[in-house]
């Protein structure tokens, strides 16, 4: 197996190698304190503002894909054989603006500034996929950035007017993409890259059977894929984390795809390389993922990994286990495989054995006769963490209840199950009363928390109502907002 | 004379003068990531960086304090504490010496600064704070104002404001209803943080990049900390990455460490803490919990009305005295009351001191006016729109405020009916009483609410600002004035005026730094007043160079004065015409003055504040905004789906930098109003100091329709600026109307026979709390 002692990444158009990157370094630090450049700023460190928005380009089964990601809370780890871009390179030659700059100052689309080069680097992700976006896309594209001066009015203004003042075709991303994944294949040299010694280790396996074998020797080593949590516990906590493993370049955890009545999801595939495939054979995933962090965060954080860190209030387990989701975990060359739900085993504990790590994660596909719904509370609609969940697969026949699974998150230590609720609906009429009848189980599946996002008495409220939405929906109603017509 | 052959005699308009839609002077550095801010400048050889180390305590004496490891740790250069302050150890911006730098011996709110690491890298100061070991004697804390007693301590004078008896008159009215609203507190989240970088210079000299907006204050509490005059300290700021008032006195205390720092280690210094850090030990907008009364007739007209507003100021005053008087100068909102009284209890609790926000106080004052006004529709089973057209401010008579100024300039009533008619609100009333009808779970409710505000800084002296500009011989012109630029485009239109004074293009103005060195004593860039303020200065500036170009063209030419007119690009001296920049060479030629520094003071304004009577007020501000919403009764999630505005901000200097500051204090006002949730712990611990935790409106949260229009037909009453009016703060309270919207809708479920007293922030906790009370109240 080959192996190297540095990364390489093309930045805006040079090559960079680095043998001293520290495991967690993050790309922002490097752009303003070593790079000296500034246009990317920070606004929270968090992944949550959008301030240090660049784009990042990969490979993907041979095509170059360019997405926007969060500087912040990206490492260097995870930049091999990317290309890196900032909102430096954006200007032309000549010195004029980009067809996204020029709009963003033609509509007045920049007050104090700040946020406007994280503003203009996702419009420039977007206007390179979709150069003429609808409303709906342009406010999709900007879940991930905030603006305290505008408004955004102005700014979903420019990016509706951007296509208007030149052609995505000219883009220098455009024309030089050719060079660019020939440079990008050439660092992709499928070696394995080791940086660091000893407890400041940061390791890239060169494949799935390499990290596997790497996690064996060093179960204490933490695996990042996305970093959209563990970035957070170097910026926010100052957490030692090393020694480092970096999987999201390893494209055979990226697959997803369907069959034998299963989607097959890659601990790796990211939120948004998963969403066409979701958002088509079980939509109310896909609604679900839109609302999941902003563009950035979904671009970078996997459903491997929000499985994985446990969370109690993870948007995709709940409806992964109402769905009968299953897990591969491997550890070395020996696999098994788990009913999702009896993964989380109590708050920050799941089952996973040391040197072990999902592999995997097989999601049924609900059948005609069955009826899946996933709705999520949270303070703010987009781009906030959950305050309750509710996931519900009913069969319902014969205006019966056959079977009922119906998970919740935000209500207990772990993504939980309401097996009491479930008894009370199943084999009982579907009908308001059996609903109403079945709210009492509730106390017996939950005893939520209060917090800064909810009340306990708000969650359990919420949670209940959510089993009457969906009574409500199953017979036709309308009990959903919607900020977007039906498409 | 080739160089100015370009001219162009026919040339009828210069680019960029008032009135124009001139955009941002530093747009193109904004989209390109070429604006600096103070952390992207280069930093000289040599830079420390500091990181403050906050309490974990919300009240006691500090026992004992181990900064041993904190000092071993690696990079770390020194530590900072109280006993490390040269001069005095207080940066209270109103004198009372209430508001130490860093804690000595007592703490009073968890997050309060202990001590200051000062290390190689930011990451190393940082990582060193951690390391401290402090022991506190922890003492009863009082976090949240509803605990406060009757006794309660307050951080300042109180106010009382009485126009009339009106418990008389409340007790005289037909109907009469009590109650208490509470409203939330806001953070900035200017995405910039709060940052300071210090350059030691000679003697006892330091220059501070601060971002404030308050150069001069920042000034004098550096030379205060530092024991020197204060011309040894220059302070400057380019631009910030947003203020809204929370860098009015909270960059205080960066610069001051900062400067601390740079001079005892002759080293330049610089401390940006992270969003945590500034989130948790620096002010916000206060939280209220307003008492009310309103006394009323049997057709909705109210006869007398009693507030108490409490607010919860934190641990030192800061600007809580004038907070909550603003707060008080605004319980009318737009409308007149027959009798009032109404009084502040500005509390000292054990939190983070809370300080200026856009607004400042005044859009808690008027949130009690709005409640009162659903209060009495509710109870005479009336559109709340009628209600508030009823109690209007009159034009001749009934134009009294409760503090005895007589409104002079109302056109609330022309913005409320122009409004009313282009959002078609009669029509969708009735749209949305049918669409409730059939839809058992969505709810929808509309609301129209408006806005008068009054501008003027309430405290008279700091109602004045300073320019100086220079005419260099080419013709090019360097402006420079006390104000700052926030994002507001402040520099934009100031450089708008000056251009329109010498009738040259914009391009031909240089914008500069707002510093100490070059115009003094000036007053923060607050209150809306930046451009009446720093507008008027810079043109009497210009002005006074005209004169002397005036006087000097008609002498030289021999001509009467007024036949040298300054055209667009040239001046016309009898019946010839040359390039501006030519007349400049033949002035310096001939030895004229070609700079000048422009002063101004608003005029008529004056208030005493012990009667609680003047004319705190130079003219009022108004506007109004009509919502439909759309809940749903199951969760209480919403959607804003309609806003449409009806705004006036005089002859507008500037119509696109006015709709942006419209656009923007709407959904900034809306997010203070709807997901902006401040949440402290039982000890005392802010829990929302992110934007992970605290939700700040996102451009999805936007109304799906958003009609915005400035009031064509507007100027200005009074002399200001080309007869143009504020903008920066009045608009913010136009978000009121989604409140209300919320409120209506809620009450839907209950055919509007209970006033929903849906308080703030209405998150969807708070909203679907209400209709489970309002169905309850319903159904007795």
């Amino acid at each position: 197996m080959k192996a190297r002692s540095e990364i390489r990444f093309l930045l805006n158009g040079t090559p960079v190698a680095l043998g001293n990157a520290r495991p967690d370094e993050t790309l922002l630090d490097y752009l303003r304190l070593r790079q000296r450049l500034t246009g990317t700023k920070e606004g929270c460190a968090e992944g949550d503002c959008g301030a240090c928005t660049v784009l990042v380009g990969r490979l993907r089964k041979g095509e170059l894909v360019y997405e926007s990601v969060n500087a912040c809370i990206r490492f260097l780890g995870s930049l091999d054989a990317c290309h890196v871009v900032t909102v430096e390179h954006l200007k032309r030659a000549d010195g004029s603006l980009h067809p996204v700059q020029q709009a963003m100052v033609d509509y007045h689309g920049s007050q104090c500034g700040f946020c406007t080069p994280g503003f203009v680097m996702s419009l420039y992700a977007l206007w390179m996929r979709e150069p003429q976006p609808t409303e709906r896309a342009v406010e999709k594209a900007l879940q991930g950035n905030l603006c305290r001066c505008t408004g955004y009015e102005p700014i979903v203004r420019a990016a509706l007017a951007a296509s208007t003042y030149g052609n995505a075709m000219s883009d220098p991303l455009a024309t030089e993409r050719a060079a660019v994944i020939a440079a990008l294949n050439q660092m992709k040299d499928g070696a394995r890259v080791e940086i660091g010694s000893a407890q400041d280790r940061l390791l890239i396996p060169a494949n799935v059977d390499d990290f596997a074998a790497i996690l064996e020797a060093e179960p204490k080593a933490t695996i990042v894929a996305g970093a959209t949590d563990v970035g957070l516990w170097v910026t926010k906590f100052m957490r030692e984390i090393a020694p480092v493993v970096f999987i999201g370049g390893l494209d055979e955890l990226r697959d997803i795809g369907e069959e034998n009545g299963a989607i097959h999801i890659g601990a790796g595939v990211s939120y948004s390389d998963a969403f066409a495939l979701l958002a088509k054979r079980i939509p109310p995933l896909g609604a679900l993922i839109d609302r999941i962090g902003g563009e950035q965060v979904r671009n970078m954080g996997t459903i491997g990994g929000n499985i994985a860190n446990g969370s109690p209030i993870g948007d995709t387990p709940p409806p992964l286990i109402a769905l009968g989701a299953t897990l591969t975990l491997r550890k070395g060359n020996t696999r098994r495989r788990i009913p999702l739900e009896d993964f989380f085993v109590d708050y920050g504990k799941q089952d996973r054995a040391p040197g072990e790590f999902v592999e995997a994660v097989h999601v049924p596909v609900p059948d005609a006769a069955s009826r899946f719904a996933v709705w999520k509370i949270s303070k703010r609609r987009d781009e906030d963490i959950t305050a309750v969940l509710g996931a519900f697969d009913l069969r319902i026949a014969d205006g019966r209840v056959e079977a009922a699974r119906i998970a919740y998150g935000g209500m207990a230590a772990t993504p939980k199950r309401a097996k009491s609720v479930e008894k009370a609906l199943v084999g009982k009429p579907w009908t308001q009363e059996t609903v109403e009848a079945a709210l009492s189980a509730y106390e017996r599946d939950f005893q939520p928390i209060s917090d800064m996002r909810a009340s306990a008495d708000y969650r359990m409220m919420a949670a209940k109502n959510l089993l009457r939405r969906f009574y409500v929906e199953s017979t036709g109603g309308s009990a959903n907002l919607s900020r977007y017509e039906a498409a | 004379m080739t160089r100015h052959e370009t001219l162009d005699p026919g040339k009828v308009r210069i680019t960029g003068g008032v009135a124009s839609d001139q955009k941002h002077d530093s747009a193109h550095k904004h989209v390109s990531g070429e604006a600096v801010y103070i952390d992207d400048m280069a930093e000289p050889a040599g830079t420390l960086h500091a990181c403050l180390g906050l309490a974990e305590v919300a009240h006691g004496t500090i026992t004992s304090m181990d900064l041993s490891k904190v000092r071993a740790a690696p990079g770390v250069v020194t530590v900072l504490t109280a006993d490390d302050i040269p001069g005095e150890n207080d940066i209270s911006p109103t004198g009372l010496h209430d508001e130490p730098i860093l804690a000595s011996d007592r703490v009073q709110f968890f997050g309060q600064p202990v001590f200051a690491v000062i290390a190689e890298t930011r990451d190393a100061a940082r990582r060193a704070c951690r390391l401290a070991k402090i022991d506190y004697a922890e003492e009863p804390a009082l976090i949240d104002i509803a605990d406060a007693g009757a006794d309660a301590r307050l951080v300042t004078a109180p106010l009382r404001l009485e126009r009339g008896d009106s418990a008389a008159a409340i007790d005289a009215a037909p109907h009469s209803i009590k109650g208490q609203m509470r409203v939330g507190g806001q953070d900035h989240f200017y995405l910039e943080g709060q940052i300071a970088f210090a350059m030691p210079g000679e003697d006892g000299d330091v220059t501070v990049f601060s971002s404030t907006q308050h150069p001069s204050e920042v000034q004098h509490m550096v030379a205060h900390a530092l024991g020197v005059s204060s011309h040894a300290v220059t302070i400057e700021v380019r631009r910030m990455g947003g203020g809204f008032g929370g860098k009015e006195t909270q960059a205080n205390l960066f610069a001051v460490i900062s400067a601390i720092a740079a001079k005892k280690l002759n080293r330049p210094v610089k401390l940006r803490p992270d969003r945590d850090d500034d989130m948790t030990a620096t002010g916000k907008r206060h939280d209220f919990l307003i008492d009310y009364e309103v006394g009323f007739d049997d057709d909705g007209g109210i006869l007398g009305v009693d507030f108490t507003y409490a607010a919860r100021c934190g641990y030192a005053a800061d600007l809580s005295g004038p907070v909550t008087d603003r707060a008080l100068f605004h319980c009318d909102n737009a409308y007149f009351y027959p009798a009032a009284r109404a009084v502040s209890r500005p509390l000292y609790t054990n939190t983070v001191s809370n300080t200026a926000f856009r607004g400042f106080g005044g859009p808690q004052g008027m949130v009690g006016a709005e409640r009162i006004i659903d209060e009495v529709a509710f109870a005479l089973g009336k559109d709340p729109l009628e209600i508030r057209k009823k109690n209007l401010y009159g034009t001749d008579d009934r134009n009294v405020t409760p503090y005895h100024q007589t409104v002079e300039d109302n056109v609330a009533e022309r913005v409320i009916a122009e409004l009313e008619a282009s959002a078609d609100y009669a029509a969708r009333r009735r749209e949305i009483a049918a669409f409730n009808a059939r839809s058992p779970v969505i709810k929808r409710g509309l609301a129209l609410t408006p806005v008068k505000f009054g501008i003027s800084f309430t405290a008279t002296h700091f109602n004045q600002a300073g320019a100086l500009v220079h005419v260099y011989t080419d013709g090019s012109v360097h402006l420079n004035h006390g104000g700052t630029e926030m994002g507001q485009g402040l520099y934009t239109k100031v450089a708008q005026v000056v251009a329109e004074e010498f009738q040259i293009d914009i391009d031909q103005v240089k914008i500069t730094a707002t510093t100490t060195g070059k115009v003094p004593n000036t007053s923060a860039t607050a209150a809306s007043s930046g451009s009446d303020l720093n507008g008027m200065a810079a043109q009497d500036a210009a002005r006074q160079i005209k004169t002397r170009l005036i006087d000097f063209a008609s002498e030289a030419h021999d001509v009467p004065k007024d036949q040298v007119v300054f055209l667009p690009d040239r001046v016309r001296i009898g019946n010839r015409e040359i390039p501006f920049a030519d007349l400049i060479r033949e002035a310096y030629m001939a030895r004229i003055q070609l700079s000048a520094a422009g002063f101004y003071k608003t005029p008529k304004i004056h208030w005493d504040r012990d009667k609680g009577q003047g004319r705190p007020f130079y003219y009022f501000a108004y506007g109004a905004a009509c919502a439909e919403v759309s809940i749903d009764t199951l969760t209480g999630e919403y959607l804003v789906e309609r806003v449409d505005i009806l705004h006036e901000t005089g002859r507008s200097l500037n119509r696109a930098i006015d709709i942006g500051q419209i656009e923007g204090g709407f959904i900034q006002g809306m997010g203070w109003l709807t997901t902006e949730e401040l949440v402290w712990d039982g000890k005392g611990r802010l829990r929302t100091h992110a934007p992970s935790t605290y939700k700040i409106p996102l451009a999805s949260d936007r109304p799906k329709v958003f009609n915005v229009a400035l009031a064509d037909w507007a100027e200005n009453a009074e002399p200001t600026v080309h007869r143009s009016k504020a903008v920066g703060e009045p608009p913010f309270m136009l978000a009121m109307c989604v409140l209300h919207a919320l409120s209506d809708a809620v009450a839907s479920v209950a055919d509007h026979k209970v006033c929903p007293r849906l308080d703030a922030p209405a998150t969807p906790e708070r909203v679907l709390m209400a209709v489970e009370w309002v169905r309850a109240e319903g159904a007795r």
